[in-house]
């Protein structure tokens, strides 16, 4: 049996998290791939955002920086220019990366500045009690779309592949081992790299969209989600309703803080 | 020395910032004395009514902005028409003769040269006409001597471009030797 | 551009003189984002950092640049940011993230007139009271003026070393004029120059609580990546870094955010005072319109007008002992500045009812030249 207690902070347990919600798999998830590829916690900086998966690093023994509404990723850019040393991982939630925090999403992923972004996609505003947000399905039921809503979703993925991304991948809660690989595989790459990971959210989002029970929820993350070898060989009729996951890009180009270095290399006066 | 304001205007984009800049330097730095340079241009990059200003002094500048002016330069009719209110009944104004077609009336010293011409076709280069210009004024108003304007520009003006700027000071500081011979 | 020369003296603006402030106080981060008419701030660091093996960056908007450089000061960096009206704006959210998180940061606000996108290329002083409440919430703030290029070089390290030893963004309010006016300024030697670092914690990790209460009111953050794991945030929290919603402990926190600059307000506050011992007018003048006073002091003086000024170096904490001082002596203060008043409503209050406070506002993005402060000082006469 993995032994977590190393790598939380006890004391702060119990988690803030509903019953039935995802995040803390994808927290477990994660402590098990920095331990398996032996990430140094006096090394490694989480930088979070606001909202339920924002509250991540309160739980997680290394530096951890708790900062404002959407700016996560700002910050983090900091962190990592100053101190391109430190393992810079950034959790942040759909409303916070891509609603408020939008543009820095985008420009973090065009500058492809090492760093490992886990957005966990609940479809919904969970903390500040389910309102509608950028990735809440249209027609869902949210507290400020009671007559069901009308904007279609951003694809969280396709957005930051089209922005500049190095490595985009997609798992979810229920495929957890999948998830571990794609997060491991996220921390080893040099350059922006994001994991979309489908998190339910039975408290705000289930409930007000059939779906109360956070098992019912698992289940159709079970029947929904298709890996991407699979999704190659379905047709569009088949692809209705479904989603995919696993590495969606992975590709090597120039890393922000690296061709810094080679900025300063090129200044240093001759001796 | 008292107090020397010195306003340069024309519009955007015609180089009276960085000439502004030269002027000061030629007086702070070469030739030791206190000399404070201030701006004022719209919200655009290129056009519009732009003016820096210089002051020349002895001692210590408190107000930095040009007040009485003892010279103005105007290489447009609109900054002419916009900015000569502030000149002393004894200031000097220098204007370009082909574009100022109507300089103010007044009791102070008038200079008009084809200043933007004779970088055009003189030097062949209409950017250097903050420099002719330089050359006109400073030889008019005597106040910064020759030899730090010219070590001011060359400190100033980009790499390879030494030598026509030193020529469009010449040209200009003939034309302000023939002026004052007028 | 940058210059490593002792005492060197050379010809500058005052928003290149800031940047060359910042990297003798040993800035090595600067984030910002472009603006009108602080953008020659990030010029000329983006020219000179990379050179002394420091970072520059460009960010996507005003609110990243203020998070980046409180990422950056969290490893231990001095960093800074520079804007101008709406930029400072947008930077109060973070900006009040590194209030409460006491973070060391420098955000210098290079002032243009407002509301809103107003006059950029312009001259005011209409941000003095948002630098002091722009950011919800009660917290100590520390802002620093200056009124030439020697002064903004100045101020500049000042600032630095302000939030480097109280733990807490420091802002420089400068205006268009001195943003733009290019004069000379003496580069000192650097060993002529104080900086000050912020503290390092002295216990080993076990024992490190990062807002630990003491008696100096002042945490001691350990750079990330040197072995201290904490956390760091903007939710109320206590002595461990971590958000509470102990009444006591929430208490304590925000009083303590207001009294660790009360508390060394007669460190913090710096003023010059001009012919004030025998005056009968006051003059109360900042920034770039300090020089106009000078400039009307002397020549009230040669009409026979007794006119002293004060003129403030830091206007958060307020000066309101010196206020109150010249209060007491002369019959009358002036208080000219290009805004309606922001100013002299605080001077009224520190002057205590004692005697008339008159404004002087210029809000059309033109200097207050000497002459018009001559007739208000006559007027009042």
């Amino acid at each position: 049996m993995f032994d977590y207690l190393q790598y939380v902070r006890q004391e702060n347990f119990p988690h803030i998290w509903c019953s039935g919600c995802g995040d803390g798999i994808v927290l477990k998830a994660l402590i098990r791939s920095m331990d398996k590829l032996g990430l140094s916690q006096d090394e490694t900086v989480m930088v979070s955002g606001i909202g339920c998966s924002s509250r991540t690093p309160g739980y997680v023994d290394i530096n951890t920086l708790h900062t404002t509404h959407g700016r996560a990723l700002a910050f983090a850019t900091g962190v990592k220019i100053a101190n391109p040393d430190l393992n810079v991982i950034v959790v942040t939630g759909d409303g916070d990366a891509t609603a408020i925090g939008g543009n820095h999403f985008i420009h973090a992923a065009r500058r492809n500045i090492d760093l490992t972004v886990l957005l966990y996609n609940n479809y919904i505003y969970g903390m500040t009690g389910g309102q509608c947000s950028p990735t809440t399905p249209r027609g869902a039921y949210a507290s400020t779309a009671q007559h069901g809503n009308l904007e279609p979703p951003f694809n969280i993925s396709g957005l930051a592949i089209a922005a500049g991304a190095s490595f985009v991948a997609r798992g979810d809660v229920y495929n957890v081992k999948k998830l571990e690989t794609l997060i491991g595989k996220a921390l080893q790459k040099k350059g922006f790299s994001l994991v979309e990971v489908v998190s339910p959210c039975p408290t705000a989002f289930g409930r007000r969209n059939r779906m109360a029970r956070p098992v019912k929820m698992m289940e159709q993350l079970r029947d929904t989600v298709v890996s991407v070898e699979k999704w190659e060989k379905m047709t569009d009729e088949e692809r209705k309703g479904k989603f995919r996951t696993g590495i969606l890009k992975d590709i090597e180009k120039p890393e922000f803080t690296a061709e810094y270095a080679k900025l300063i290399e090129k200044m240093r006066p001759e001796e | 020395m008292d107090r020397y304001d010195v306003r340069l205007s024309g519009s955007g984009g015609q180089g009276l910032i960085l000439a502004g800049k030269i002027l000061a330097e030629a007086a702070a730095i070469y030739d030791g004395r206190n000399a404070v340079q201030t701006q004022s241009y719209g919200p655009e990059a290129r056009g519009g009514a732009s003016k820096a200003e210089v002051v020349i002094k002895d001692g210590e500048i408190d107000y930095p902005k040009a007040m009485d002016l003892d010279l103005l330069l105007s290489l447009t009719q609109e900054s002419c028409t916009k900015y000569s209110g502030d000149l002393k009944e004894d200031g000097i104004m220098i204007v370009d003769s082909e574009i100022v077609k109507y300089p103010p009336e007044g009791s102070f010293k008038l200079y008009a040269a084809p200043i933007t011409s004779i970088a055009a076709n003189k030097i062949g280069k209409i950017v250097v006409t903050n420099i002719v210009a330089l050359g006109i004024l400073s030889k008019i108003a005597g106040v910064v001597t020759e030899e730090s304007m010219r070590k001011a520009i060359l400190a100033r003006v980009p790499k390879g471009t030494e030598e026509i700027n030193m020529k469009a000071f010449d040209e200009g500081w003939k034309t302000g030797e023939e002026l004052l011979a007028e | 551009m940058s210059n490593d020369r002792p005492g060197k003296v050379r010809m500058m603006q005052g928003n290149q003189a800031c940047a060359e402030g910042a990297i003798a106080a040993g800035c090595r981060f600067f984030a910002g984002y472009p603006i009108t008419p602080s953008s020659e701030i990030a010029e000329n660091l983006s020219v000179m950092l990379p050179r002394l093996g420091g970072k520059f960056i460009q960010m996507e908007d005003e609110m990243a640049a203020m998070g980046a450089i409180i990422g950056a000061a969290l490893t231990g960096q001095k960093s800074m940011t520079a804007t101008s009206g709406p930029g400072f704006s947008l930077k109060q959210e973070n900006i009040g993230y590194a209030g409460m998180a006491e973070v060391p940061c420098v955000i210098v606000n290079v002032m243009r007139g407002g509301p809103s996108t107003g006059m950029p290329t312009l001259p005011a002083q209409m941000d003095v009271q948002q630098a002091r409440w722009g950011a919800h919430g009660d917290r100590g703030v520390i802002a620093l003026t200056a009124k030439s290029a020697q002064e903004t070089y100045e101020q500049t390290i000042r600032a630095f070393n302000l939030a480097e030893k109280f733990m807490t963004p420091v802002i420089l309010l400068i205006d268009e004029i001195t943003g733009h006016t290019t004069e000379k300024v003496i580069i000192p030697d650097a060993s002529d120059i104080e900086i000050v670092h912020r503290k390092k914690p002295d216990e080993d990790p076990e024992n490190y609580l990062p807002y630990r209460l003491t008696d100096e009111c002042v945490p001691i953050l350990a750079p990330f990546g040197t072995g201290y794991r904490y956390n760091v945030t903007g939710l109320c929290h206590n002595e461990t870094g971590f958000p509470t919603n102990d009444s006591h402990d929430i208490q304590c926190l925000i009083e303590r955010l207001t009294r660790k600059i009360e508390m060394y307000e007669d460190d913090i506050i710096r003023n010059n005072e001009l012919m004030l011992e025998d005056a009968e007018i006051g003059v109360f003048a900042y920034g770039s319109v300090a020089r106009t006073a000078q400039a009307v002091v002397r020549m009230c003086r040669e009409e026979g007008i007794k006119v002293g000024l004060l003129e403030p170096k830091v206007l958060w904490p307020f000066p309101a002992k010196a206020v109150f001082a010249m209060a007491q002596k002369v019959r009358a203060i002036v208080v000219p500045e290009l805004n309606l008043g922001q100013m002299a409503r605080e001077v009224s209050l520190a002057s205590e009812c004692r005697v008339p406070v008159h404004k002087l506002g210029r809000v059309d993005g033109r200097p207050i030249p000497p002459q018009q402060l001559v007739e208000k000082i006559r007027e009042v006469v």
